[in-house]
């Protein structure tokens, strides 16, 4: 079969497809929002129909995978490095039930943090959880391990989770694809005994998980993802996932001839480890995440049994961001050759919010208002309308993590704030702010929450959002938001005197208010335009 | 063979539809692609880079060593300065001089031409004017991808195969225009691609 380009994500994609999912579960995230998005265009051709509708969050993505593969399907689950934290509960706990159809769930891990709070290393997440970790290095081994992720999971009756980084899953390459498999049959497994998670059942369930460690371990010396690529010398490297890109890279432009073991299968192959340990006096780790295994190879107390480790804890590596050739060569002592200089006249250029876009409007009418106030916080959350944190608008003074505005604004309300105004968009308010808004309304804390509804998820890409309109006034009020106290205005030029007003009537009274700011985002309303049928 | 190209531009500009182009030209040539690109908050506005490497045996690194440019193709003349560690000692830059100005703080144009004219015989390209002449601004990608073309190691028959395939369905006409556009920036440029 012909190659055809496809970026990292959409490998993953067209693997899962042609591994026979029945399903895909997600909530946008940047780098994991394309997996989704290209099961979702091109689906409709396949002899049997994928589900594949954004979730609210990947905690509901999550549970309704689970729910699918103990319906015996199977089923791809895919989110950012961040939205695991979302996950975890679940994730965590489908490795002590197991799993019954296959059950993968990518997660895209973005390190030096390009669109993202952190870079935290999802391989944690896998350790903690004991179940396999996959890491393909290249865009033909994100297809094939994709599929064969599915095989995994039905064989060890556990989730797999496959990580990937944004450069992986942001590049594009030729990819050959195989045939598909069909999906499975409706197979409900009746099995409390592993489902119900009460003590006595999660006990067992959890030594069955601990027993099986080793027979995953076996799998991983056996895996292709884990392999030798044999060399010479006193120095051996151990390149995770797409560390080995960049070391190959080295390699062949230097014409070096270290040994290498690439590792792309978790738990790790300790037998393999050991044989390039016993035949190198010098140890370089390159991992592309945290220095996780560098810290388990290292020890505690640094004794290496007379072997010297080198990683990124040493600072041979960089501690912190992504890896790429020029830092690997670096640790590899090859001199560097003199480069052009970025000039001095260079300035940097920043995001902004679209010329035309409605949170500009917003912001204007919210500056004016809490100018006039006394405390002048403005609690806000994760979406296009972070951009507000930049000049000109300077207008928000807090993001860290979904549906945080609201629950920082209730509580800095609690410790006597006033104003405590708190701005989210819909998208991320259905995600994790509703809970937050009950909080406050439960426990009487006078906060004003501006929801920034433009209908869409727009930093992602223009992804439809679970509740948006008069869905969004419902939540509300049904939430207990007074009706008094539930306004609506619209973000445009035209409206600003009248939406100032709304702003400080509600931003002034002492109890939980509601303002939803409704107007289309203009790149979402533009690809409507351009593309009338298109459902995205 | 190998080719490294830095694609280099403000997010909105389009840079992605001018490494499509490449990306399927070198693929119907039988080569082997890396194609890295920014998704994200960068597209709002912001700087935005594309890795594109092309080469007849396998490519590791998604990512461009610092120095091992050949090329880098800016649709806007400051982007092109931004990337500049990249560039090969021979490697050449193809710029739009076109300005896209939507920061404080942008440099004044001379000291742009003079930073580039500080690399190896920079070709600087009219992209919009040349745009208009062909038949459409929205065209000043293909002048740029045109200029760029004695560079990529591609043949232009390749590389005009692929606009026509990229904008076949929509029309003959915006396909004609594109091709128009693309042999206008190859014109201006040709002279200047002789390695002496």
């Amino acid at each position: 079969m012909n190659k055809q380009l496809l970026l990292g994500a959409e490998a993953i994609a067209l693997g899962a497809l042609d591994a026979g999912i029945s399903g895909v579960y997600a909530y946008p995230g940047t780098p994991s929002t394309e997996i989704t998005e290209y099961i979702q265009k091109n689906s409709g051709r396949r002899d049997h129909p994928v589900r594949s509708a954004w979730s609210a969050n990947e905690k509901t993505a999550y549970e309704a995978a689970l729910g699918m593969s103990y319906a015996g399907k199977r089923t791809l689950v895919c989110m950012k490095h961040v939205g695991l934290n979302v996950a975890a509960d679940a994730f965590i706990n489908s490795a002590i039930t197991g799993v019954n159809g296959g059950l993968v769930v990518a997660v895209a891990d973005d390190p030096s943090m390009h669109s993202s709070q952190n870079e935290q290393d999802s391989r944690v997440y896998g350790k903690f959880a004991m179940v396999p970790v996959v890491e393909p290095a290249s865009q033909q081994e994100l297809y094939d391990v994709t599929r064969y992720a599915f095989d995994l999971s039905e064989s060890v009756e556990l989730p797999v989770l496959l990580r990937l980084t944004t450069r992986l899953a942001h590049s594009r390459a030729g990819v050959k694809s195989t045939a598909t498999r069909i999906q499975n049959p409706l197979n409900a497994l009746y099995a409390p005994e592993r489902f119900v998670l009460m003590p006595h059942n999660a006990r067992r369930q959890y030594n069955n998980l601990l027993g099986m460690q080793e027979r995953l371990e076996e799998l991983s010396e056996q895996s292709s993802l884990n392999r030798l690529i044999p060399g010479s010398g006193k120095m051996g490297l151990l390149a995770f996932g797409i560390a080995f890109n960049y070391v190959m890279e080295v390699r062949q432009a230097c014409g070096l001839n270290f040994p290498i073991l690439k590792i792309g299968h978790y738990p790790l192959p300790r037998k393999q480890i050991e044989a390039l340990f016993n035949t190198c006096e010098t140890i370089l780790v390159a991992e592309e995440g945290y220095p996780v295994y560098e810290e388990l190879l290292r020890g505690y107390f640094g004794l290496q049994n007379g072997k010297q480790i080198k990683g990124r804890l040493d600072g041979t590596l960089p501690r912190a961001g992504e890896l790429n050739a020029d830092s690997v060569a670096h640790a590899l002592g090859v001199t560097k050759k003199e480069v052009l200089a970025v000039p001095s006249i260079m300035v940097n250029r920043p995001p902004e919010l679209c010329k035309g876009c409605g949170h500009r409007d917003l912001y204007e009418a919210l500056n004016t208002v809490m100018r006039s106030c006394k405390e002048q916080h403005v609690f806000s959350d994760i979406g296009c309308y972070t951009l507000g944190a930049l000049a000109p608008y300077n207008a928000i003074h807090t993001c860290v993590d979904m549906g945080a505005s609201i629950t920082m604004a209730k509580g800095a309300a609690d410790a006597g704030l006033r104003p405590a105004v708190a701005v989210i968009g819909d998208s991320t308010f259905t995600h994790s702010g509703m809970t937050g808004l009950l909080d406050a309304i439960n426990d009487h804390s006078p906060l004003t929450v501006i929801i920034a509804d433009n209908d869409t998820t727009a930093m992602t890409g223009g992804q439809n959002s679970s509740a948006n309109g008069s869905k969004l006034q419902a939540i509300c009020l049904g939430l207990g938001v007074e009706e008094a106290h539930l306004r609506t205005i619209i973000p445009l030029k035209s409206h600003l005197a009248e939406n100032i007003e709304v702003l400080r009537q509600e931003i002034n009274w002492d109890g939980v208010s509601v303002v939803i700011a409704v107007r289309e985002c203009i790149e979402t309303a533009a690809r409507k335009k351009r593309n009338p049928s298109a459902n995205v | 063979m190998q080719i490294n190209i830095i694609l280099a531009g403000v997010g909105g500009q389009g840079i992605l539809t001018i490494a499509a182009v490449i990306d399927l030209a070198a693929l119907q040539s039988g080569l082997i692609v890396r194609q890295a690109e920014v998704h994200g908050m960068s597209q709002r506005g912001g700087a935005v880079q594309s890795h594109l490497r092309i080469a007849d045996q396998e490519i590791y690194s998604d990512l461009i060593a610092e120095g091992t440019a050949n090329l880098i193709l800016s649709v806007e003349p400051l982007e092109a300065l931004r990337y500049l560690p990249f560039l090969a000692s021979e490697g050449r830059i193809v710029t739009s001089t076109d300005l896209f100005i939507n920061m404080e703080g942008y440099p004044a144009m001379e000291h742009i031409h003079a930073e580039l004219h500080r690399t190896n015989r920079p070709v600087l390209v009219n992209a919009a004017e040349l745009a208009r002449k062909a038949g459409n601004p929205r065209t000043s990608n293909m002048v740029m991808l045109g200029a760029a073309a004695p560079f990529t190691g591609l043949a232009s028959q390749e590389l005009e195969a692929s606009i026509e395939k990229l904008f076949r369905a929509k029309g003959d006409e915006i396909v004609a225009m594109n091709i128009r556009a693309f042999r206008t920036g190859k014109a201006l440029s040709q002279p200047q691609a002789s390695n002496t």
